[in-house]
């Protein structure tokens, strides 16, 4: 038997950047909030000062950061029909655990998505015709515009103080920034960091390919920079030490770095950290809330009783909550009915490896950050025509040089033993004459019929609840796509003087056990009709209007960008309708 | 301002316990109304700036001023009295009188002598008027019963008339007067610093018996292991490379663009300064820029010192990539060391602290970072730690004592007491 804490007005579930800034804004509103973390408490000062020792051995070869999986795991296979397996090792993408989540130890690529992204299936049936797409692709439009979500985009960029320069403001085109983007209400916070020499020259060589290209928006600080709330950043010092590990200069946008100081203190704040929530609760009518139970390292149960619950996990656990929980149809892929578990997407990578004379050319590639380099979008979405291609979908490419650490940066021709004296030397030669982006290829992946979370049948987790189970494989429209824009990649290092350039495509099937980024998408998606979304354009779910539910899972379907700055526009626009709708006349905020 | 709680500081209206028993006497009819509310709020404001609550509130109870927290002296523990109205334990049963003589006399109310941690060498420069209206304040607080036995010192400190010869050293009543030839607003200044705000409980350097040495008034002296800098407005030692708007700033939010707080004076920030008022701010900072200091003008230590070389090869690899090359941080988040005057200090213990040990910065409702400095006692070695320090004390215009790796040895353990 649970034991009753105290009622709040709002239970948080997951102390990410979701959570923390819709759990700012709500205590911004006055309501009495407590957020649930399931992993420890994480502060800079603490964990990660300056000379905090980035240990790649530690942080990026032994997960350091991420859950364990001896704590909580999910099941994988290709098809329907295999027999998925647990995963015992993360591959594929790294689940975040603890304060801060995933935004502790991201890269901070800080984009926004087109604005044909978010009205995909009319958009692109209206160009090609409804017949151009796959049959069982199942992408749809979002809910909520491009135009909508601005204002939420530039809050979230001036809370993290992204670097970049602006590609368009106010509908005008603006020289040395994406000309692709939607218009941009204001410049970006921060002027863009300055490139190192690999970026610079792949930007040379793409503009007189005929490209656009542009600094990638970056959540490392180009200078000094004081957030709307307060809260300070200092310059980025290039270590290259981001995306899995902790920024300890303070020089990277984060929780902890630009709204957990300023919401913790808060009288009407509560965190609490190394405690797992298990189920969201319900009332009898199973359409109300009643708060959530959770355990913490004890085993102990507890209950807390709230209003309203706001669901800010990881993307596949908000999905495995939610079929726990028993809350949304669980979708089934025979019948193409359900909602909770559909649309389940990630992301389809690929990269260049491009050796140099090594008597010409010296990049420091070690000279890095996470989100620093140059990047072109003329093949992202729909900005160019796909006809004569027969794929949809696209991505960014860019020299995104995230760092230069020694374990894995040490390309070498692929005909080089894997090991020993020869293939030091290989090492020894062209480590600072090769140029392998963090980020190459960054394409989308839409969403299909088959692909899918559910629960599996077999395998459980330490508390005896069924762990969610993937099925995923890629589909011939990504493969495509993946094949185009590698090619086009490579062209930019040919022009570049590359003298070799080895492409490294995504193949088929898809491998769980290698990285890709740690972007899933989908699986409890937005919408405008409840018979194929869990969710409606507030996040708000369908079935449970007291439960909102932030991240990517709402996503209908993966762009060809990285998603944390939908997620924070997003986690923005959902607060902003708690705050001066839901609030004031709690109940559905779109009615189907 | 007062830096924390710190040593001497504060305490103890001793002896309330003893006579504190019986009915609240019968008010007398100059004793302030509990409807005035004007004096109420100035006695509210006063209490804050004299920071009453650092001592006499215990953060394990969070009952205001109930009490029991303990201070540490060079020579023993004293604990805050209650100074709630409770009439068994706290102050409920005084007369205004009593009050005032506690506050400003060192008097316990049977006259008995009380110990300095209680700082009423400072207190005495404030009116009886202010004294009164923090008094009618206290009276509204709520009263909590929590008996404190004050006086945990050992012998012989334990002897409280043994104080009689240390106010006969030290003690110099009476109440501040102003000087006609400066500004209202410098008379302001130095009113709150030498009163209620009692700076020099802590910034004032000390006789062996814990008396202000004063021939040199805010000149820095060390308390619980942390060196509280000079304040004058000495160039080399003191405030002299910061305007009147950076005292103001710092004060008021514990940052500005060359330093943070930490240590002791976070206390002092959070709870007294950061809630004082512009004006009396800018007055307090008037005043300090406005007092000459000892100033050490002397020569840094030759590029070629050993220490300095050393220094220099550590300071690029581990301290540069905050704190700049040329020392000069990042405003309001990483102090610039080149202007600094706690880097170079006569006195490195807090320089050494930080270093060894790290810090946190305070975070205040306009400056909510709280940016960190990491530990490196665990990665130095005590020669590398005096050469990284000897080398900022000695670059960027800073001209400082070397230090040696004794000096650093003696702050290793967390809870060492420093030099002074």
């Amino acid at each position: 038997m649970a034991r009753k804490l105290p009622h709040r007005d709002v239970v948080v579930i997951g102390c990410g950047w979701t959570g923390s800034i819709v759990a700012n804004e709500l205590t911004d509103a006055g309501l009495n909030v407590v957020a649930i973390e399931r992993g420890p408490w994480r502060d800079t000062g603490t964990q990660y000062a300056p000379n905090y020792a980035q240990d790649e051995l530690r942080y990026r070869i032994r997960h350091e950061l991420f859950l364990r999986p001896a704590q909580t795991t999910f099941t994988f296979r290709n098809q329907q029909s295999q027999t998925a397996l647990p995963i015992r090792t993360w591959g594929a993408f790294m689940p975040p655990n603890g304060v801060g989540g995933g935004g502790l130890h991201w890269n901070a690529e800080t984009w926004r998505f087109l604005p044909s992204d978010f009205v995909l299936r009319s958009h692109l049936t209206q160009r090609y015709g409804a017949r151009f797409l796959p049959a069982d692709m199942t992408i749809q439009d979002w809910g909520v515009t491009f135009e909508e979500l601005e204002p939420h985009y530039d809050k979230y960029e001036y809370l993290c103080g992204t670097s970049g320069t602006a590609g368009n403001l106010r509908g005008k085109i603006q020289e040395g920034g994406n000309p692709f983007e939607g218009a941009r209400s204001r410049p970006y916070p921060n002027p863009a960091q300055q490139q190192p020499y690999g970026p610079m020259l792949f930007a040379k060589a793409a503009r007189e390919l005929g490209y656009k290209p542009f600094p990638q928006p970056s959540g490392n600080m180009s200078q000094a920079y004081r957030n709307p709330l307060g809260v300070r950043q200092g310059p980025c010092t290039y270590c290259g030490f981001c995306e899995w590990f902790a920024c300890g200069n303070y020089s990277k946008a984060s929780p902890q770095t630009t709204v957990l100081p300023v919401l913790m203190p808060k009288g009407n704040f509560q965190l609490r950290d190394n405690s797992e929530v298990t189920r969201i609760n319900l009332d009898p009518s199973r359409k109300r809330a009643t708060g959530v139970t959770f355990v913490d390292t004890s085993g102990t149960e507890w209950e807390q009783p709230a209003d309203l619950v706001i669901l800010a996990a990881y993307t596949i656990f908000n999905v495995q909550l939610l079929l726990l929980s028993q809350i949304g149809t669980p979708y089934d892929p025979q019948s193409n009915r359900g909602v909770v578990g559909r649309n389940f997407t990630h992301q389809t990578i690929s990269d260049c490896v491009s050796f140099f004379d090594r008597t010409k050319f010296v990049f420091n590639p070690f000279i890095s950050s996470g989100a620093i380099g140059m990047c072109i979008d003329e093949f992202n979405g729909d900005n160019f025509d796909h006809g004569p291609h027969g794929f949809v979908g696209g991505g960014y490419m860019g020299q995104v040089q995230t760092n230069g650490r020694p374990i894995e940066t040490t390309p070498v021709p692929p005909e080089t033993p894997r090991w020993g004296a020869e293939w030091k030397r290989a090492v020894r030669d062209n480590y600072q004459s090769t140029l392998k982006p963090g980020t190459g290829v960054h394409g989308s992946m839409y969403s299909y019929r088959d692909v899918y979370v559910d629960l599996d049948p077999t395998y459980r987790d330490r508390l005896g609840r069924p762990l969610v189970r993937i099925t995923m494989d890629f589909h011939e429209n990504e493969l495509k796509q993946n094949r185009f824009l590698t090619d086009k990649f490579a062209e930019i290092y040919q022009a570049a003087g590359a003298q070799r350039v080895v492409k490294e495509y995504r193949k088929g099937p898809y491998d769980i056990t290698k990285y890709q980024t740690t972007h899933l998408c989908g699986g409890a998606i937005m919408g405008s009709d409840p018979r194929t979304s869990a969710l409606n354009r507030y996040l708000q779910s369908w079935d449970v209007p007291n439960l909102f539910v932030m991240g990517a899972s709402a996503f209908p379907q993966n762009a060809g960008y990285n998603p944390t700055g939908t997620v924070g526009a997003l986690a923005y626009w959902s607060a902003a309708a708690i705050r001066s709708t839901y609030l004031k006349n709690p109940g559905p905020l779109v009615h189907a | 301002m007062r830096e924390g709680l710190g040593l001497c500081v504060t305490a103890l209206l001793t002896g309330v316990l003893a006579s504190a028993c019986g009915s609240r006497p019968a008010r007398a009819d100059n004793e302030p109304s509990e409807q005035d509310f004007s004096m109420i709020e100035r006695g509210r404001y006063l209490t804050t700036v004299a920071d009453c609550a650092a001592c006499h509130t215990n953060p394990d109870s969070h009952d205001l001023f109930a009490g029991g927290r303990p201070i540490e002296t060079p020579f023993g523990k004293v604990l805050a009295a209650n100074i709630t109205p409770d009439l068994e334990t706290g102050i409920g049963s005084w007369t205004d009188a009593q009050f005032d003589a506690a506050v400003r006399m060192g008097r316990g109310p049977d006259g008995e002598r009380l110990y300095p941690a209680m700082p009423f060498p400072y207190y005495t420069r404030m009116t009886p008027q202010d004294v009164r209206a923090i008094r009618a304040y206290l009276n509204t607080v709520p009263p909590v019963n929590n008996p404190v036995r004050s006086n945990q010192l050992p012998f012989p400190f334990n002897i409280r008339t043994g104080m009689a010869v240390w106010d006969t050293m030290y003690f110099e009543p009476g109440t501040f007067r102003p000087d006609p030839q400066k500004s209202a607003e410098w008379n302001r200044g130095a009113y709150l610093v030498q009163g209620p705000g009692h700076c020099g409980a802590c910034h004032t350097p000390k006789t062996m018996l814990g008396g202000d040495l004063k021939q040199q008034p805010l000149q820095g002296y060390t308390i619980q292991g942390w060196f509280a800098p000079n304040i004058t407005n000495d160039l080399q030692l003191g405030l002299g490379r910061w305007s009147v708007e950076d005292v103001v700033t710092y004060l008021k939010t514990g940052h500005n663009r060359l330093a943070g707080a930490s240590g002791p004076m976070s206390e002092e920030i959070v709870d007294s300064s950061s809630r004082m008022s512009d004006p009396d701010l800018h007055a307090i900072a008037v005043y300090l820029k406005d007092l000459s200091g000892t100033s050490g003008t002397g020569k840094p230590l030759a590029a070629g010192n050993l220490q300095m070389v050393a220094g220099a090869a550590i300071y690029r690899d581990l301290c540069s990539a905050c704190h700049a090359p040329d020392g000069s941080g990042v405003d309001y988040l990483i102090p610039n060391l080149a202007l600094a005057s706690s880097v170079s200090s006569r006195e490195p213990t807090s320089l050494l602290r930080v270093v060894l040990h790290g810090t946190q910065t305070v975070a205040t409702p306009r400056e909510p970072t709280a940016p960190a400095m990491p530990a490196f006692g665990w990665q130095l070695t005590d020669a590398q730690v005096a050469a990284v320090t000897t080398y900022v004390r000695n670059s960027w215009g800073h001209a400082a004592p070397a230090v040696s790796a004794g000096d650093v040895h003696k702050l290793r353990p967390l809870d060492s007491e420093g030099g002074g």
